[in-house]
């Protein structure tokens, strides 16, 4: 946790500094202008930014994917597209929100706040923090070309299983592994820049347990980053073998096994999933304290959940493959491992709520969207402890229900937490508040909408529908109408998110350095918006009573 | 473990009269076996254990959003950690998770005990059909969707099963231990019928089993669980559980129907009587990928009408369909489909969209390459 | 050395020792395999007969299916399509091959254990499976396959399915240099 009132030494510095860090700047736009400043820029709160809009633009054309599964499903019948292309945007729109929309969302909030929260002047590797971003844009096109190859872009679902993914798969595959390679080293490199950042340019006088669980859930998601996206670049060279070299990793014919596909994929896939979800739970640990105006409820009980969910995400991965056949100790040993998950997970919503207890509340959007998050993840966690009981999954595996819960734990989840973030950040990126009126009527469309598109799907999948599936039966026709209206909703309600950025970054209510009253971490010690370059000298934070 | 089903029939109750009569229309089927009541124990206990958890953690929340707000004067507290509070509630879920694991172990237990079946049925996953084959019986046949193209089209009423009917269930007899191996002829399948509580990935290569004992002669329905390319929302499943005795005819004639069919190898088929049976044969088969006017989905199904390479080499077009192409979605029928409907099927082929060879190919030569 | 610089050669480290983990994965699963039977793949080499009592008060049912994939001209049958056997009693089945195809080619007839655990109790001492064959136009060879049902087989197994699927095997020499090559000789 970040000083409750920042020595009042720091908040001097921190304001020369910045004014040196104004010369600095203007100076900087001198000899770098136009779109080359942007791609040879090594500032964290560029790269930070450039990573932000990234992910926003793939949020938006994931999004536009998802809406045409929707209008799809409406209602029973082929109406819009074939299933052939209905597969491919399914793929597709899985793979842009994983690795498109919210893993970079998190980075270019890490590369923003990082810096700030820690009291760095800059990442620990700026250089390597321009290649990292700039591989993005590169991987992403190549991927979005796939789907003007012929036989199409990637049709087996973000998951590619073998051998749908490499004997039967489009030709367009060997593009679509070479994408996830450069997407994957982007991520590795990100990684490790956080970690060289965190465990070294601390401000002197921070010790890692004085740190917002901001920095801490990132540092943790960034070993297991480290830890498992080579498993993920092994897997897919593995698949492009299968495919380009005539080796039988996963094919059956030459004495391979389509399941050490599975095996491997989860092995990075189970993780990959807590990647998505642990920097979500720092956010929400920082704003919910700001918005209380109470002190983070049981600080280093959440540092040690954050820490016992990521060494049990590399022991349960098999939960995805209850259907496939394991033996009988194996299903038990995953069903324990996952049902054990609930128990860190449950302490840290307890802590939460506890935060809430007694503190002093307001709602501002930013506290809007974070306790949209406790509810609903909450709820996804409640339908991912059903999926644990392995005999049960036999009955939700693979259909709609899983669809609920991931969407559940995803959207609601990972993605309301980089709203709050936006809307709790934006004033100290742009130095303006955002509109409070559209904030509150975006939160209210989006909860709405979001509950109305993914709800439904609890029940249409309990009655029977499997996923991944273009057309279906009669009896599903209400939940995927109401579905669909859902998505409508909460797709076009995030134009409106777009537009209260726009209008924040163009003016608006001026915001002080310390933006939100009850906010007490370091970056609000820097003005509003942050200058260029912050934090040069770093604040003495010795003696400091952090807790 | 019974006091818990029990709990769970009173918790799942309490869902209200409408649960009872139309459960499965929004909730998971009670199913027709033990092992699905059983699992369906589970999923309401699970279920009711999350609402009251929900209920209490999401009360406290709601409680503190409205009693501690700003604008109702609501000054902060600054207590911010206890321990024996914290260790309570770790503890807890731990002990509610334990309890939850123990009828879970004994159903999964009772799932993978497929020891002494009375029979034995194969199950193989095609792109995109199921086939099924009575061990020990003779009887094997593929399973089809039968729901007309123009339903899914929108150009005609859909029917009351819609995508969920077969033109040939899976015929079991009611009250005996059916165990159920499943495999794959090319990606990954996985066969599921919800009211049995059973699914299991078909893999190629490698075999899996489970089981089921249907205590209620009807029909239930599933689908293909595991995205296996184009049609996999095309691959229902249907379960026809009958009587025993039901059973024994069904097979009987299953068995003469098939010898009928071998009957007609060894005598010579006219041109016209082949293309008449091709056409069904291709419209259930073959349509699918190589689509109805023939012109395939290049470059993953190579279209046929015009094919002038594969019209010209007889040998080909009957290795082909014969043997299939390795390491693509064309299998090979010569197990599944039998001499008569792969002559039919390739001599309709020869013969329609502008292909006019005029070739007939004869059963007898196609019974001839499959047994000499 | 500056602290960023040993704490990046650290992550750098550990990120190699993850490749090199990945790389040992596959090995690692062939052998948590043929240590547990995970994916009832039988062994892939043939195993001495353990001669000894034989479990007469047991019956099992051993099954055996054959099947052939796409792209080979072949039929593959046994000569039994069940046998019952005693645990400890060494057993041999004929199996047949036909190549009905105008052409010579290369087979190989790929195993699968049902239940998986069996996999384990299952000791074969010949099997064709154990390379791929080789068959004239037209040929007809027939192979034996001789096991062993080892005698703690678990009590509740009472049937075991043998499933052999026959795959072409035309590229056979490049696949096993790159596995070969990619897990150092392990496969």
């Amino acid at each position: 946790m970040a000083p409750k009132s920042p020595p009042k030494a720091t908040l001097e510095h921190s304001q020369s500094a910045s004014g040196s860090a104004a010369a600095h700047h203007v100076e900087e736009h001198h000899y770098r202008s136009g779109p080359l400043r942007w791609l040879l820029t090594t500032n964290h709160k560029e790269i930070g930014s450039l990573y932000l809009i990234f992910s926003l633009s793939m949020f938006m054309i994931g999004g536009a994917m998802a809406l045409i599964i929707r209008l799809e499903l409406f209602q029973p019948g082929l109406q819009m597209v074939q299933p052939e292309f209905f597969n491919q945007m399914t793929t597709m729109h899985g793979l842009i929100m994983v690795f498109g929309a919210v893993m970079p969302g998190f980075v270019g909030l890490a590369n923003w706040m990082i810096p700030l929260q820690v009291g760095a002047p800059d990442m620990a590797l700026p250089r390597l923090n321009n290649f990292s971003f700039w591989l993005l844009p590169i991987a992403f096109t190549l991927l979005l070309s796939t789907l003007l190859m012929p036989g199409g872009g990637p049709n087996f679902g973000w998951t590619f299983y073998a051998p749908l993914s490499t004997t039967y798969a489009p030709p367009s595959t060997t593009f679509f592994i070479f994408a996830l390679h450069m997407a994957g080293i982007s991520s590795i490199l990100g990684a490790i820049n956080i970690i060289a950042t965190i465990l070294n340019l601390r401000a002197p006088g921070m010790r890692l347990m004085d740190m917002t669980l901001f920095v801490w859930t990132w540092l943790i998601t960034a070993f297991l980053l480290i830890a498992v996206m080579p498993v993920l670049a092994g897997v897919i060279t593995m698949m492009l073998l299968d495919i380009n070299f005539g080796t039988s990793f996963f094919n059956a014919a030459g004495g391979g096994d389509p399941v050490l596909f599975q095996h491997l994929f989860w092995f990075f896939g189970h993780p990959e999933v807590y990647i998505m979800i642990l920097p979500a739970f720092g956010i929400v640990s920082v704003i919910i304290p700001t918005f209380a105006r109470k002190r983070l409820f049981g600080y280093a009980s959440m540092v040690y959940a954050t820490a016992s969910i990521a060494i049990l995400s590399f022991l349960v991965w098999a939960h995805h493959m209850f259907a496939v056949g394991l033996p009988l100790v194996a299903e038990l040993f995953f069903m324990y491992t996952t049902m054990l998950i609930a128990v860190p997970t449950g302490v840290k919503v307890f802590n939460w709520i506890t935060t809430l207890f007694r503190g002093e509340i307001t709602f501002e959007t930013p506290m809007l969207f974070a306790l949209a998050f406790v509810v609903l993840f909450t709820i996804g966690g409640f339908s991912g402890l059903m999926l644990a009981i392995a005999p049960a999954d036999f009955q939700y595996h693979d259909t709609y229900f899983v669809v609920a819960h991931f969407h559940y734990v995803l959207v609601p989840g990972a993605v309301f937490s980089i709203m709050a973030a936006v809307y709790y950040w934006l004033p100290k990126w742009t130095g303006h508040y955002p509109d409070e009126r559209l904030g509150r009527w975006h939160f209210w469309l989006s909860v709405i909408g979001v509950n109305l598109l993914f709800f439904p799907m609890h029940f249409a999948g309990l009655a029977g529908m499997p996923r991944r599936i273009p057309d279906y039966a009669l009896q599903f026709a209400d939940f995927n109408m109401a579905s669909s209206i859902g998505g409508f909703l909460f797709g076009f309600s995030q134009l409106l998110f777009i537009w209260v950025i726009v209008k924040c970054v163009r003016g608006g209510v001026k915001a002080p350095a310390s933006a939100w009253d009850g906010a007490t971490d370091l970056e609000w010690t820097v003005p509003s918006p942050a200058p260029l370059h912050t934090f040069e000298t770093p604040p003495d934070l010795r003696g400091f009573k952090f807790h | 473990m019974r006091k818990m089903f029990a709990l769970a029939g009173l918790l799942a109750s309490l869902n209200g009269s409408y649960s009872m009569v139309h459960a499965s229309d929004w909730n998971m089927p009670v199913g027709v076996s033990q092992v699905s009541r059983d699992v369906y124990g589970l999923h309401m206990i699970i279920f009711w254990i999350c609402v009251i958890i929900g209920v209490i953690v999401f009360g406290v929340m709601f409680y503190s959003l409205f009693r501690y707000r700003r604008s109702k004067g609501a000054k902060a507290a600054q207590f911010h950690e206890h321990t024996t509070v914290e260790i309570v509630w770790t503890a807890i879920p731990f002990l509610i998770l334990i309890a939850m694991a123990i009828p879970a172990t004994a159903t999964l237990k009772n799932m993978y005990d497929a020891s002494e079946a009375d029979y034995d049925v194969m199950i193989t996953g095609h792109q995109w059909r199921w086939q099924y084959d009575y061990m020990g019986e003779d009887v094997t046949f593929f399973s089809n969707m039968s729901t007309p193209r123009e339903q899914i089209a929108g150009t005609e009423e859909k029917g009351e099963h819609y995508l969920l009917e077969v033109d040939q269930p899976l015929v079991l007899p009611v009250d005996r231990k059916i165990r159920l191996l499943t495999t794959s002829a090319d990606v990954i399948h996985s066969w599921w019928v919800p009211d049995l509580a059973v699914k299991k990935d078909a893999v190629p290569g490698f075999v899996n089993e489970s089981w089921t004992r249907i205590d209620e002669p009807g029909i239930y329905r599933g689908q293909c669980t595991e995205l296996c390319g184009k049609d996999h929302g095309f691959m229902p499943v249907v379960v026809h559980a009958m009587e025993q005795e039901q059973f024994d005819t069904w097979l009987a004639e299953r068995k003469q129907a098939a010898a009928e069919e071998a009957g007609g190898v060894d005598r010579e088929w006219a041109l016209d009587e082949l293309i008449e049976r091709g056409e069904k044969v291709y419209a259930t088969i073959c349509a699918s990928c190589h689509q109805a006017e023939g012109q395939g989905m290049p470059p993953t199904f190579p279209g046929l009408a015009g094919n002038q390479a594969l019209m010209d080499d007889l040998d080909r077009h009957i290795d082909v369909v014969v043997n299939g192409v390795s390491g693509s979605a064309m299998a090979a029928f010569s197990g599944t489909l039998s001499p008569v409907d792969i002559a039919a099927v390739i001599t309709f082929e020869r013969n329609a969209w502008g292909n006019d060879t005029g070739d007939a190919v004869q059963p007898a030569d196609i019974q001839a390459l499959v047994s000499p | 050395m500056t602290p960023v610089q040993r704490t990046v050669t650290k992550t750098l480290f550990a990120l190699m020792m993850m490749v090199g983990f990945t790389i040992a994965l596959v090995p690692l699963y062939d052998v948590f395999c043929n240590i547990t039977g995970l994916n009832g793949k039988s062994a892939s080499q043939p195993r001495a007969i353990v001669s000894g009592e034989v479990d007469e008060s047991r019956y099992v049912t051993v099954q055996f299916i054959t099947r052939t994939g796409s792209g080979l001209p072949w039929r593959l049958t046994a000569q039994d399509r069940q046998v019952r056997v005693h645990p400890g009693q060494a057993y041999e089945v004929r199996f047949a091959f036909v190549n009905h195809g105008k052409t010579a080619s290369r087979g190989r007839a790929v195993p699968s254990v049902s239940p998986s655990e069996a996999s384990l109790h299952l000791r074969k001492i010949t099997c064709f499976c154990f390379q791929e064959q080789r068959l004239e136009a037209g040929e007809r060879l027939e192979l034996p396959l001789m096991f062993q049902l080892s005698r703690d087989l678990p009590e509740n197994v009472h049937t075991v399915t043998l499933a052999y699927t026959l795959y072409p095997a035309a590229e056979e020499q490049l696949t096993s240099n790159v596995i070969a090559l990619t897990q150092g000789g392990g496969a």
